[in-house]
């Protein structure tokens, strides 16, 4: 199955950290990434700019309405996401559990559905 | 359809001799017929789902074709005769209902496309022949349903209903719901079992210890829900210990099968806890449904089969290697169980079983029972002493928790401090929302003849 895997942070402390802990962030990343890669799960995946750059966007009654910011205004944000091919929740599970943000953020798991298009299920 | 219920007997030619439709007076055969099925889906019924999940990998598809199965069943046998094997024959019949169900919907792929459903074995044939035998694939039922991705609530529904094999409609009333909150709870369920991939194996190895502790978690709460009920509340929430003991007996004998021994310890610990607990049910309330405590209870009432076999099983956990939280508290209750009354019970064993349940699962209330014990076993200012070392070292006050106050009133009573002991009985009074527990302690005041004043007054005058 293929699952999203959207990794919550708390921004102020990112935007807080040194850039030696910035750069050890990077190598728990890339030492992830190659380990998931090796291992056939990483379908696809992106690091997101932080949310002071977001737009939201809504349309309603024909009118298109443009905001600054995130959907929603909370400590943790969407911070980037993860394609993972895993057999099933408890793998997902176990590789999730891997991701360096999950130690001081939240990693959110979300089935993928095989055919976008297809009945409800 | 997620909701079992044996189907109303619809109006058939072959079973109903009335000549009127509204007529639903039932069949003597079909009452039998009816009996028959509800032991046999209690005796076998998670086995024929496991197994079709197992088969089919599948959790909605496999609950839904068994439903059908049961509604065949209940017409075919009732005009044709009890087959054999009825376990046998709901198989049969619920995997051709499947097969044909994936053919239709385009769904068949690979080795599951070769396998023919059985017509000669139509679900109208008397005896169909299984290729082999049911295999028990139960163990991985178990930890689907206790999978920690799923709510505790929907854990324990679906536990009871795979498992335990009791109706949407028992579930809601053991647990005081409606009926409709608890069959969509169980669609949730289910509906993210299929979805979101949760898995139907035994988790490996190194996951293994921590699950078993959330499939042994969801048994005992279902056992405490039931333990806690009193008098004039449903037999059916009693009877939740009932299920939830022979939940216990089944993970024991799964893991005896799988060879999973090294985790049998607990899971025996465990069900000698329940026996055990289970034991002291008929001395537990009194004619008025109030608790009666340990202290006071008439120890001849209690059930002394049960008693005998969960220390049996606290026996052969103790006997094997790996101690653990439920088989220290079993050992406690046996201390308990073991005593002629309360007062010739061995305390420093049970202040030195606390202690070490204390050292693997840390908590003040573990340390509020041991400074109960301690009282017990070397006097109540020892006891006393034990409770303000407990207040001192708790990180939150314990001045919120009403247990605490009782305990110490308890203590100060029988210190000879009747002044102290009503002010502490009072704040239990005051936290307690308990009715029973609040008349227990009104009682208490009384006995000092102190109580005259208190707000919350007398409920029994």
């Amino acid at each position: 199955m293929l699952y999203a895997m959207l990794i919550y942070q708390n921004e102020a402390a990112a935007k807080a950290a040194t850039r030696a802990e910035l750069d050890e962030s990077v190598a728990l990343f890339e030492a992830f990434h190659d380990k998931m890669n090796r291992a056939g799960h990483v379908q696809g995946g992106e690091r997101l700019r932080h949310s002071d750059t977001a737009t939201s966007v809504r349309v309603r009654d024909g009118k298109t309405l443009v905001t600054d910011g995130p959907y929603a205004e909370t400590k943790e944000q969407l911070g980037g996401f993860y394609l993972m091919e895993c057999a099933d929740l408890d793998q997902a599970i176990e590789v999730a559990a891997q991701i360096p943000s999950a130690d001081d953020g939240v990693i959110e798991i979300r089935p993928v559905y095989t055919d976008p298009f297809g009945p409800q299920s | 359809m997620t909701t079992y219920a044996l189907p109303s007997i619809p109006s058939s030619p072959v079973i109903s001799r009335g000549s009127s439709v509204a007529d639903d007076v039932q069949s003597p055969a079909m009452v039998l017929v009816q009996d028959v099925l509800e032991d046999v889906v209690h005796q076998d019924g998670a086995r024929l789902l496991a197994a079709l999940i197992s088969r089919f990998g599948d959790f909605e598809l496999a609950e839904d074709c068994l439903q059908d199965a049961y509604a065949a069943a209940l017409l075919a046998w009732a005009s044709q005769g009890l087959p054999a094997n009825p376990a046998g024959w709901l198989m049969t019949t619920a995997r051709n209902r499947a097969i044909d169900r994936l053919r239709r919907a385009g769904k068949l792929q690979g080795k599951l496309a070769k396998v023919a459903p059985d017509r000669s074995r139509g679900p109208f044939d008397r005896d169909p022949i299984l290729p082999d035998p049911i295999p028990d694939e139960r163990l991985k039922l178990i930890f689907t349903c206790c999978h920690p991705a799923l709510t505790v609530e929907s854990q324990v529904a679906l536990t009871l209903r795979t498992l335990g094999g009791l109706t949407t409609d028992e579930i809601a009333r053991a647990f005081l719901l409606p009926t409709a909150t608890l069959a969509q709870r169980l669609v949730r369920a289910k509906r993210k079992i299929s979805r979101a991939g949760i898995p139907f194996r035994v988790p490996d190895a190194h996951q293994l210890p921590e699950r078993l502790d959330a499939v042994m978690t969801v048994i005992y709460l279902i056992f405490n829900e039931g333990y806690q009920a009193r008098s004039g509340e449903s037999l059916v929430r009693a009877d939740l210990s009932q299920e939830a003991i022979r939940l216990g007996q089944v993970l024991v004998n799964l893991l005896i099968a799988e060879r999973m021994e090294a985790h049998l310890p607990e899971a025996l610990g465990l069900l000698a806890l329940m026996r055990l607990h289970d034991s002291r049910r008929p001395a537990r309330l009194d004619a008025a449904g109030d608790l009666v405590l340990l202290e006071d209870q008439d120890r001849s009432g209690w059930d002394a089969v049960e008693l005998a076999s969960g220390l049996d099983d606290l026996d052969r956990a103790l006997a094997m290697d790996g101690v653990g939280p439920y088989q220290i508290q079993a050992a406690i209750s046996a201390v308990h169980a073991r005593a002629k009354s309360y007062s010739d019970t061995d305390w420093p064993e049970i202040v030195a079983l606390y202690s070490a349940l204390d050292a693997i699962t840390p908590s003040p209330v573990v340390r509020l029972n041991r400074a109960v014990a301690i009282g017990m076993a070397h006097g109540p200012e020892e006891g006393l002493r034990a409770l303000e070392s407990l207040e001192a070292d708790a990180e939150t006050s314990l001045a919120g928790y009403g247990p605490f106050h009782a305990a110490q009133a308890d203590l100060l009573r029988r210190a000879g401090r009747p002044h102290a002991a009503a002010a502490a009985y009072r704040q239990a009074l005051e936290l307690t929302e308990n009715e029973a527990e609040a008349r227990f302690f009104l009682r208490r005041l009384r006995d000092f003849g102190l109580d005259e004043h208190h707000p919350k007054g007398d409920p029994s005058a």
